[in-house]
């Protein structure tokens, strides 16, 4: 019997910090795709802290939640490549 | 009949989401339903029918139903080892790109010797998930690639698609 | 004991690959470099997290066998690493086309065929 929830919160402490530091790009990125890289990143993120802290308080609800944020946040990506590709400037 | 091949083949894909997406639904270790309940399977297969019956048409154009065998699919389910083997070194290559920040990028045309479609996304997306290469665009005529690549270096059809290659052969066409 | 060690290298592995993905995202010059660091790394970070999950889930449930969350747990995250493999790639190949036809060019490029054969057109 162990208990890996403390790291796995420490873990997700760490994520939070790293969405933090990405959404820097969100406010600086030169170009629209810079934002839109920085917004794929921050997706993952979220993915990844659901499935962590699902798993440190065991509710497997947050891990259907994290599945369908992935599936949903890549229709979000792939909706922002076809409008950027309308726009023809920068 | 290949009406009825591309009745089966919906039935089969809309059925493998619909169980994937209601994985370990089940209630409890106990009834021996830990996977799937009783419900959810009837419900799964009653909505695959009215999927395949209406819309076997649309998702089944083409006339190659190759992928009905299991074989190729088992040899997919392997391919997963050596992909995840040069995932490994690759994201190792670019961890220390990216302390060093020493980059030479570039895009490069490869050709791979693959035909089909269902290769060709294969290898675009083999070749995305591995870091150090990604996929621009495509050529859809000639089935040429276009990939940005961290670090050029000489021959790049060989160094990017020839790990690959072989695998989604086996599989894919 | 050997159990938790392994768990503690796993998320190490983890958190180390997702801070790299984001110092990249700040560090490479343009959107193409910044899609490999971003993207893939904290893919491959993303992948480690589940790994654990599935280690520690799969443990535990090994110590209490008949307790069918942490079997639950297990599958669920499996589906959800299905689910990051599959749609990942997909979205940073999208973003890359999509910043190729908006007119970004590479920095520092030694050659683009690309644009050659779109300037031969």
């Amino acid at each position: 019997m162990i208990d890996f929830s403390f790291p796995l919160f420490l873990a997700t402490g760490a994520f939070l910090v790293y969405i933090i530091i990405s959404a820097f790009r969100i406010f600086l990125g030169p170009t629209a795709a810079d934002r839109a890289v920085a917004l794929d990143t921050i997706n993952t993120l979220v993915v990844a802290s659901m499935v962590g802290l699902g798993a440190a308080t065991w509710e497997t609800l947050f891990i259907d939640i994290a599945i369908v944020y992935a599936i949903l946040s890549f229709v979000t990506t792939l909706y922002i490549a076809k409008y950027l590709e309308g726009v023809k400037s920068e | 009949m290949n009406r009825a091949k591309a009745f089966v083949s919906t039935f089969l894909l809309s059925l493998f989401v619909y169980l994937f997406l209601t994985l370990a639904a089940g209630r409890s270790m106990i009834e021996g339903t830990i996977l799937w309940s009783v419900e959810e399977l009837v419900l799964g297969v009653s909505v695959a029918l009215i999927v395949s019956a209406v819309a076997s048409d649309i998702l089944c154009r083409s006339d190659n139903y190759r992928m009905l065998n299991p074989v190729r699919w088992i040899i997919m389910l392997v391919y997963a080892i050596p992909l995840f083997i040069e995932m490994v070194k690759a994201n190792l290559d670019v961890a220390y790109r990216v302390i060093t920040g020493n980059i030479r990028p570039g895009i490069v045309k490869i050709k791979p010797p693959l035909k089909t479609d269902l290769g060709i996304t294969f290898l675009a997306n083999s070749i995305t998930l591995t870091p150090g290469t990604l996929t621009v665009d495509v050529d859809e005529e000639n089935k040429d690639l276009y990939i940005h690549w961290i670090n050029v270096t000489r021959k790049p059809t060989k160094t990017i698609s020839g790990r690959f290659t072989k695998w989604i052969r086996r599989f894919a066409e | 004991m050997i159990a938790l060690t392994i768990l503690y290298i796993l998320l190490a592995v983890s958190i180390i690959f997702n801070g790299l993905g984001v110092i990249g995202l700040h560090r490479f010059p343009d959107v193409y470099t910044r899609l490999h660091a971003a993207t893939k790394c904290t893919t491959f970070g993303t992948i480690f997290m589940t790994f654990t999950i599935i280690a520690y889930g799969g443990v535990m449930y090994y110590w209490n066998p008949g307790q069918d969350q942490y079997l639950n747990m297990v599958l669920h995250t499996l589906a959800a690493l299905v689910a990051i493999l599959v749609t990942n790639p997909t979205g940073a190949h999208a973003l890359a086309r999509a910043a190729h036809k908006i007119g970004i060019l590479p920095k520092h490029a030694v050659v683009d065929h690309l644009a050659e054969m779109e300037g031969k057109k």
